[in-house]
C-alpha cells in the first residue's frame, strides 16, 4: 500500500513539472544576467524589465491587447448571455444544433478561424484592423462564455422573474432587479476568463491584424532577435502572473455562482 | 355588490396538441376563498396563470372587478401570486422581498415602510424583517411569499398549491391560517390544489376540473354531497358505486334495485333519466352505509358480507366489505364512538344503506 502511494507521489511531481517547468523557466531567465538564454545563469537583474518600459512598440502592443481583450470580453459576455438565458428558459425548434452551432468554435483549431475570417474580411473589402481580430475573437470567446454562464441559468428558478412580473415590473426591469444580479457573479467570471482567452491568443490575432498588432504577435516579432529574449522572458513572467491572478478570480467567482450570494445589496434601495 | 371578482367566459388554451382550458366559464364571488380542484393536468394552474396574466389564453376573456383583461398584461393586473416554490428572492432579505413590488407605487418612505410592516405582522413574520432567505424554514418562506404579495394589495389573491411541499401538520395550521387571513382581508382567494381534503375545508367554493372544463362548482357540502358527475364524486373522497336497476315509480317514489345489496326508494323529482334497460349508477359516500352484526337478528333491506380489510383512521374506521351476492366491495365508515360495535377481518356482516344520501349517475 505505501509503495504504490510512492509511485504515484512521483507520477504526481513528475506530471506536475512537466506542466509547469517551462513556465517557471521564464521568471528565472528574466532575472538572468545575460542576454544568453542558458544555464548556467550569470548572475542578478532586473534590467530586461527596465528594457520593457522603455520600448514604445511594446507599449502600445500591450495597450492594443488590453482594448482587444477588453471589447472581445466584453462582446463575447454579452451575447452569451443572451445565449445562455435562451438555452435555460426556452424550448425552441432545433435547439441542439443551434446551440452545437454556438459551441462548435470551441473545437475548432484557430488557424481554420483565422485564415476563413481573413478571407471573409478581405472579400468584403474590410481593412485589417483592431476591430477585426476582435470580432475573431469574440467568435472564439463566446462558447467559453456560453458554458460559464448557462451554469449560473441553471441554478436560477425560472420562477423569479415572473413573481417580479407579477409584482408590477416589466419583463426588462425583472430582469434587471432579479436576474442580473443573481448572475453577476457568472458574468465577471465570463469576464475575467475571455479576456485572459482574448489576451493570450495568437494565431487570430496573427492573420487579422492590420497596422497594429496584439502583445502576442509582437512577441513573436521578437523572437527574430535573439539579444531581445530575456525582455521577452521577463514580458512573459508579467503576462504569466497577470493571467494566474485573473483565472484565480475567475474561478472564485465561479464557484460563488453555485452557493446562493446572501445579502448581496440591491442597488438603489428606497 | 353581487358582482364577482373575477368573471371567466370562454376560456380556451392550447400547449401544442394538449388543451389545457377548453371553453372554460367560472365565477369568483367577491370575497370568497375560491379553490380549483382537480387531477394533476386538468389546467387548473394553467387558468390560474391566466387569470394573472402570465398565460395567454387562445380565446375567451377574464373580468377582474368588472374589467377586462384582455391586453392587460401582468404587471398591470390587480392580481397576486403565490407561487407553489414560494420563489423567494434569494439576493434580498424579508424586507426587501416583500417590499419588491412597492417600490414601483412611489410611496413615502414612511408609508413604505408601515405596508411592509403590517404584511408581515399579517402572516406572524414581526421580527423577520432584516432575516436573509436561506435562515428560513419551508413555512416561513411560505409566510413571507404570502406577504410579498398581500402588501401589494390585491382585489384576488392567486395561490397555486401553496401548501403541498409543506409537511403535514404544517400544512394543516396554515390552511387554518390562510382561512383566518382571508376572512379578514375579505378580498376574493384562488387556490390551486390536488388536495380534496384541502379544498374542502378551507374552501367557500370549490371547482372540479377535468379536461380543462369546470366539471362542478358549488360550496363544499354540495361537492361532496351533490356530485354532479361520477368522476367529481370518485375524485371527492370515496364514492362507492353499485349498478342500480330502476323498477316503475309507484305514488312519487321510484323503487331502485341496487345490484348486491338492497332495494331503495328515491322521491321522482330527485331521479335521472335511466339508461337503456333501466339503468342508473348509484352512489354511495363510505359514511352512507351501515354495518352491523350478521348474529343480530333484522335482516330486512340488508345484503350479507364479509369484511375483508379494515382500516383505523381515528374519528372513523373504514370497512371493506366484500359483497356476497355479487362480489363487489363497499367501503363502509363507521364512527368510533365509544358503544360502537368493532368487525374484525373475516367477519361476517349484515351491510345496509340510508336512501336519502344516494347519488345517482347515468350507468
Amino acid at each position: 500500500m505505501i509503495r504504490r502511494f510512492n509511485w504515484l507521489v512521483l507520477y504526481a511531481a513528475g506530471f506536475l513539472a512537466f506542466l509547469y517547468a517551462p513556465a517557471l523557466l521564464l521568471p528565472v531567465f528574466a532575472v538572468n544576467d545575460s542576454s544568453v538564454v542558458a544555464f548556467p545563469l550569470k548572475g542578478l537583474t532586473l534590467d530586461w524589465f527596465r528594457l520593457l518600459f522603455d520600448s514604445a512598440a511594446l507599449h502600445s502592443a500591450a495597450m492594443n491587447s488590453v482594448a482587444v481583450a477588453a471589447s472581445a470580453s466584453v462582446g463575447s459576455t454579452i451575447l452569451g448571455l443572451g445565449t445562455a438565458r435562451a438555452i435555460a428558459r426556452h424550448r425552441f425548434a432545433l435547439k441542439k444544433g443551434i446551440v452545437g452551432f454556438i459551441m462548435i468554435p470551441l473545437v475548432l483549431p484557430e488557424i481554420i478561424v483565422g485564415v476563413s475570417m481573413l478571407v471573409l474580411l478581405l472579400a468584403l473589402g474590410l481593412e485589417l484592423s483592431l476591430l477585426s481580430i476582435i470580432l475573431g475573437h469574440i467568435l472564439i470567446c463566446t462558447p467559453f462564455s456560453v458554458v460559464v454562464l448557462s451554469a449560473s441559468f441553471a441554478n436560477l428558478d425560472r420562477n423569479l422573474e415572473e413573481v417580479a412580473i407579477d409584482l408590477g415590473e416589466t419583463v426588462w426591469s425583472s430582469f434587471r432587479r432579479v436576474t442580473l444580479p443573481l448572475v453577476v457573479p457568472g458574468i465577471a467570471a465570463s469576464l475575467l476568463i475571455t479576456f485572459t482567452i482574448s489576451f493570450d491568443e495568437f494565431i487570430i490575432a496573427f492573420f487579422l491584424a492590420g497596422t497594429e498588432t496584439t502583445l502576442p504577435v509582437y512577441i513573436w516579432s521578437q523572437l527574430r532577435f535573439p539579444a531581445r529574449l530575456p525582455s521577452v522572458m521577463a514580458l512573459g513572467t508579467l503576462i504569466l502572473a497577470a493571467s494566474l491572478a485573473l483565472l484565480v478570480l475567475a474561478e472564485r467567482l465561479r464557484r460563488r455562482v453555485a452557493a446562493t450570494s446572501p445579502g448581496a445589496p440591491e442597488l438603489g434601495a428606497p | 355588490m353581487n358582482e364577482p371578482a373575477v368573471r371567466i367566459s370562454g376560456l380556451s388554451k392550447r400547449f401544442g396538441g394538449i388543451v389545457a382550458l377548453d371553453d372554460l366559464s367560472m365565477d369568483v364571488e367577491a370575497g370568497a376563498f375560491h379553490s380549483l380542484l382537480g387531477p394533476s393536468g386538468c389546467g387548473k394552474t394553467t387558468l390560474l396563470r391566466t387569470v394573472a396574466g402570465l398565460c395567454r389564453p387562445d380565446r375567451g376573456d377574464i373580468e377582474i372587478d368588472g374589467r377586462s383583461m384582455s391586453g392587460v398584461p401582468a404587471d398591470e393586473r390587480p392580481t397576486n401570486m403565490v407561487f407553489q416554490n414560494y420563489a423567494i428572492f434569494p439576493h434580498l432579505n424579508v424586507e426587501r422581498n416583500v417590499g419588491f413590488g412597492l417600490r414601483r407605487l412611489n410611496l413615502g418612505s414612511a408609508e413604505f415602510n408601515r405596508r411592509i410592516e403590517d404584511a408581515l405582522d399579517m402572516v406572524n413574520l414581526g421580527g423577520f424583517r432584516k432575516r436573509e432567505p436561506h435562515t428560513l424554514s419551508g413555512g416561513q418562506r411560505q409566510r413571507v411569499a404570502l406577504a410579498r404579495a398581500l402588501v401589494m394589495r390585491p382585489k384576488v389573491l392567486l395561490l397555486d398549491e401553496p401548501l403541498s411541499a409543506l409537511d403535514r401538520q404544517l400544512r394543516g395550521r396554515m390552511q387554518e391560517e390562510l382561512k383566518r387571513l382571508q376572512r379578514s382581508i375579505g378580498i376574493g382567494f384562488l387556490l390551486v390544489t390536488h388536495d380534496q381534503q384541502e379544498a374542502l375545508s378551507i374552501s367557500s367554493a370549490v371547482a372540479v376540473m377535468f379536461e380543462g372544463k369546470v366539471e362542478q362548482c358549488g360550496n363544499p357540502r354540495e361537492v361532496y354531497f351533490q356530485p354532479a358527475t361520477r368522476r367529481v364524486a370518485e375524485f371527492v373522497g370515496t364514492m362507492n358505486c353499485f349498478e342500480g336497476l330502476v323498477r316503475p315509480a309507484d305514488s312519487g317514489r321510484t323503487p331502485i334495485l341496487v345490484k348486491g345489496l338492497c332495494q331503495i326508494e328515491i322521491p321522482v323529482e330527485r331521479m335521472i333519466p335511466a339508461g337503456t334497460d333501466g339503468r342508473v349508477t348509484v352512489g354511495a359516500r363510505p359514511e352512507m352505509l351501515a354495518l352491523a352484526s350478521a348474529a343480530s337478528g333484522n335482516s330486512a333491506g340488508c345484503a350479507t358480507g364479509m369484511v375483508a380489510d379494515l382500516s383505523f383512521r381515528g374519528e372513523t374506521t373504514v370497512y371493506e366489505v366484500a359483497l356476497e351476492n355479487d362480489g363487489e366491495t363497499a367501503s363502509v365508515a363507521v364512527p368510533n364512538s365509544a358503544d360502537a360495535e368493532r368487525f374484525r377481518i373475516g367477519e361476517t356482516v349484515r351491510v345496509s344503506l340510508k336512501a336519502e344520501g344516494v347519488c345517482l349517475f347515468p350507468p
